[in-house]
């Protein structure tokens, strides 16, 4: 069976004022129908810039390598040359769920009428059948009132509120892969149970892929199948998220768990990994996570090495290097 | 000599608020009813979703917003200050002894300083160091105890990362030797591993200069890890007070209960499903009568008792206060 999505050796590079900028190196990810992927890291890890390369959102200076493949559903993102193919992906095949629900929403415009607006775009559908999915779309995640909400603004809406309108409007064109990119960052904790629960019931409902994104290991845990971990735009561990979460082999792994504190143990110290992300535009040569790991060797054998996952266990894959310092 | 550094009497703190210039003025009760003691050398934590009132709570203790009802005492070593009859000339002693450690570390530093100056500017507008040489001993003293690079004393904010940015904040809050501090969401904007490195460091800095941290915070688990009594809030009130153990491993109040179990285990197998308030927290200007957790609370009853109840702590055991009603239903 063909996956849903994949990603074959992506590097984005951009093209900005100070120099080319590698955001993301050499990664491949593999998704299939029904399966939730949590993509966890840092700011600057390249979490974000993955999910926009599929959708093809990034700005006009970003440059993609040519033996690189986004293919969703048989289809090669990379190889589109008219505005036309991009318009059946985006929003159509894949929907994406942002951060920001307020930013995402235009202001001046009834939620109503853009969730319309969109709808007719990618079915064939008259102005009333558009409305009527949209409302039974409101009130399938949970918002009260569903025909009132549709005819309000935005800022009428609560945090909470908003981000479920905004599932609602991903939703109704039935994508088969949804891009949920810190959907759960903004709200409250007792909100974002909720907005879990809920997305969790539609996934499984629904049946669709889903890449998940968020710095939260805790909300990984909860919500998704395997997890990718990133740290300088490479995969340094990848796997289901139990064989991951329980059993973490790469140093970073390790210490992003170590550093959280943990509601059931708080005789634990809060262990930081030392040092800081390193800017972009001195991206560490070699293993991109020597600057800062523990295991970094002396001589600096950790700068020539060239970056990889390999599998360890069945399913969990691991960096070459992590490999090699996680036995010392 | 007071064991507490900060007394909050019945404080209640209200705004007026107008829809438009032809309706009638409202008063919005935003903090309502509070009584807290900290205690010197405490690490007093404050936690609640946002509306619950917990920044215009730290805000009200520290003179920067109006207090309507109750008071504020302040007890330095020698006398005490209250904030609801404190004189402009009292204002500026008491600035020096209480500070604030903002949030976004971005939007806390201006771009045009370089970070000497930033950490500087305090001494400079107390009138607290008399000479150049003075200043710049302070600000080397206190940026070393802050782990930051003294070299990089003559760049500028941006050449900095969220996590030293936060640093240079907790320096120019710390600068005036002030022994009070209100952490407001001081490390929610940071990645974990520097908010581990961040905690660490607050932490540290307690012992070494003898601080009293107000900690508001929405991240139970780092609450949970720093604090030594947390006071949960909602709706303007205090549900639930506690030391933080006691607290944590011993849950009494239904929204408490609610907040600890919406915490998403980092544990795969632990699904165990989150106690699901129904919808969202109120608008502060139409608080529910009675119980302000009533619309929300899964052991609201059906005759609707909760209406007529009034609110209150009561406490439970040692050291353990509740909200009267969350007793009973609890």
């Amino acid at each position: 069976m063909s996956h849903l999505l994949e990603i074959n050796n992506l590097d984005v590079k951009f093209d900005t004022d100070e120099g080319r900028i590698t955001a993301i190196d050499n990664v491949s990810l593999t998704l299939d129908q029904g399966r939730v992927l949590g993509i966890v890291g840092e700011s600057g890890s390249g979490k974000s810039v993955t999910a926009k390369s599929i959708m093809q959102l990034n700005p006009g200076n970003t440059i993609y390598n040519d033996n690189a493949e986004i293919i969703i559903d048989g289809e090669n993102v990379l190889k589109f040359t008219s505005k036309n193919d991009l318009k059946k992906i985006r929003g159509g095949k894949v929907s994406m769920i942002f951060q920001e629900p307020m930013a995402s929403f235009a202001p001046a415009i009834k939620i109503g009428s853009q969730m319309v607006e969109q709808l007719m775009l990618h079915k064939p559908l008259d102005k009333k059948e558009a409305k009527n999915i949209s409302i039974d779309m409101l009130n399938r995640v949970g918002i009260a009132d569903a025909e009132k909400r549709f005819n309000q603004y935005a800022f009428e809406l609560s945090g909470g509120m908003r981000q479920r309108a905004m599932i609602a409007m991903a939703l109704s064109t039935m994508p088969k892969l949804l891009l949920a990119d810190e959907p759960t960052t903004a709200l409250d904790v007792t909100i974002q149970a909720q907005v879990i629960n809920l997305m969790k019931d539609i996934i499984k409902e629904f049946n669709m892929g889903v890449i998940f994104i968020t710095h939260d290991l805790g909300v990984i845990a909860q919500v998704a199948d395997d997890v990718a971990v990133m740290y300088l735009g490479s995969v340094v561990e990848q796997g289901p998220v139990n064989e991951i979460l329980k059993n973490p082999m790469h140093p970073y792994t390790k210490g992003l768990i170590n550093a959280l504190p943990d509601i059931n143990n708080l005789d634990a110290p809060l262990t930081p990994i030392p040092g800081n992300i390193p800017s972009p535009l001195d991206r560490p040569t070699g293993c991109v996570f020597r600057t800062r790991c523990p295991h970094a060797s002396q001589e600096g054998k950790e700068e020539n090495i060239k970056m990889g996952l390999v599998e360890v266990k069945p399913g969990h894959w691991l960096d070459k290097c992590g490999v090699d310092c996680g036995k010392i | 000599m007071s064991e507490n550094i900060v007394s909050v009497n019945n404080l209640s703190v209200s705004f007026d608020y107008q829809e438009n210039f032809l309706s009638k003025k409202q008063k919005i009760k935003a903090v309502n009813n509070i009584n807290i003691k900290i205690k010197k050398g405490s690490f007093f934590g404050l936690v609640g979703e946002s509306g619950s009132g917990k920044t215009t709570l730290g805000r009200a203790i520290l003179g920067a917003n109006k207090i309507s009802q109750g008071n504020v005492i302040f007890h330095d070593d020698e006398r005490d200050y209250d904030l609801t009859t404190i004189t402009s000339r009292e204002m500026k002693d008491y600035r020096k002894k209480a500070q604030l450690i903002f949030q976004d570390p971005y939007a806390a530093l201006s771009p045009r300083m370089t970070v000497r100056d930033i950490i500087a500017e305090p001494l400079e507008v107390m009138k607290i160091t008399n000479s150049r040489q003075e200043t710049d001993e302070k600000v080397r003293e206190i940026a070393s105890k802050c782990r930051l690079n003294l070299e990089h004393l003559r760049r500028y904010p941006h050449a900095f990362s969220g996590g030293q940015r936060q640093r240079i904040s907790i320096a120019r809050a710390l600068v005036s030797n002030p022994k009070f501090i209100v952490a407001d969401e001081s490390v929610a904007a940071l990645d974990v591993s520097i908010q581990a490195d961040i905690l660490n460091l607050l932490k540290q800095l307690q012992n070494e200069l003898n601080l009293t941290y107000l900690f508001i915070s929405h991240d139970l688990s780092v609450v949970a890890h720093v604090c030594d009594i947390v006071a949960v809030m909602y709706l303007g009130h205090i549900v639930e007070m506690a030391p933080s153990r006691k607290l944590f491993s011993n849950p009494k109040h239904p929204y408490t209960k609610a907040l600890l179990s919406s915490i998403p285990s980092i544990d795969p197998e632990n699904k165990s499903k989150a106690i699901e308030l129904e919808g969202e927290i109120p608008s502060a200007m139409n608080p529910p009568s009675g119980c302000v957790f009533r619309t929300r609370c899964p052991h609201a009853s059906a005759d609707g008792k909760e209406v007529n109840v009034e609110m209150g702590l009561v406490e439970v055991e040692p050291d353990h206060l509740v909200d009267r009603c969350g007793v009973n239903c609890g």
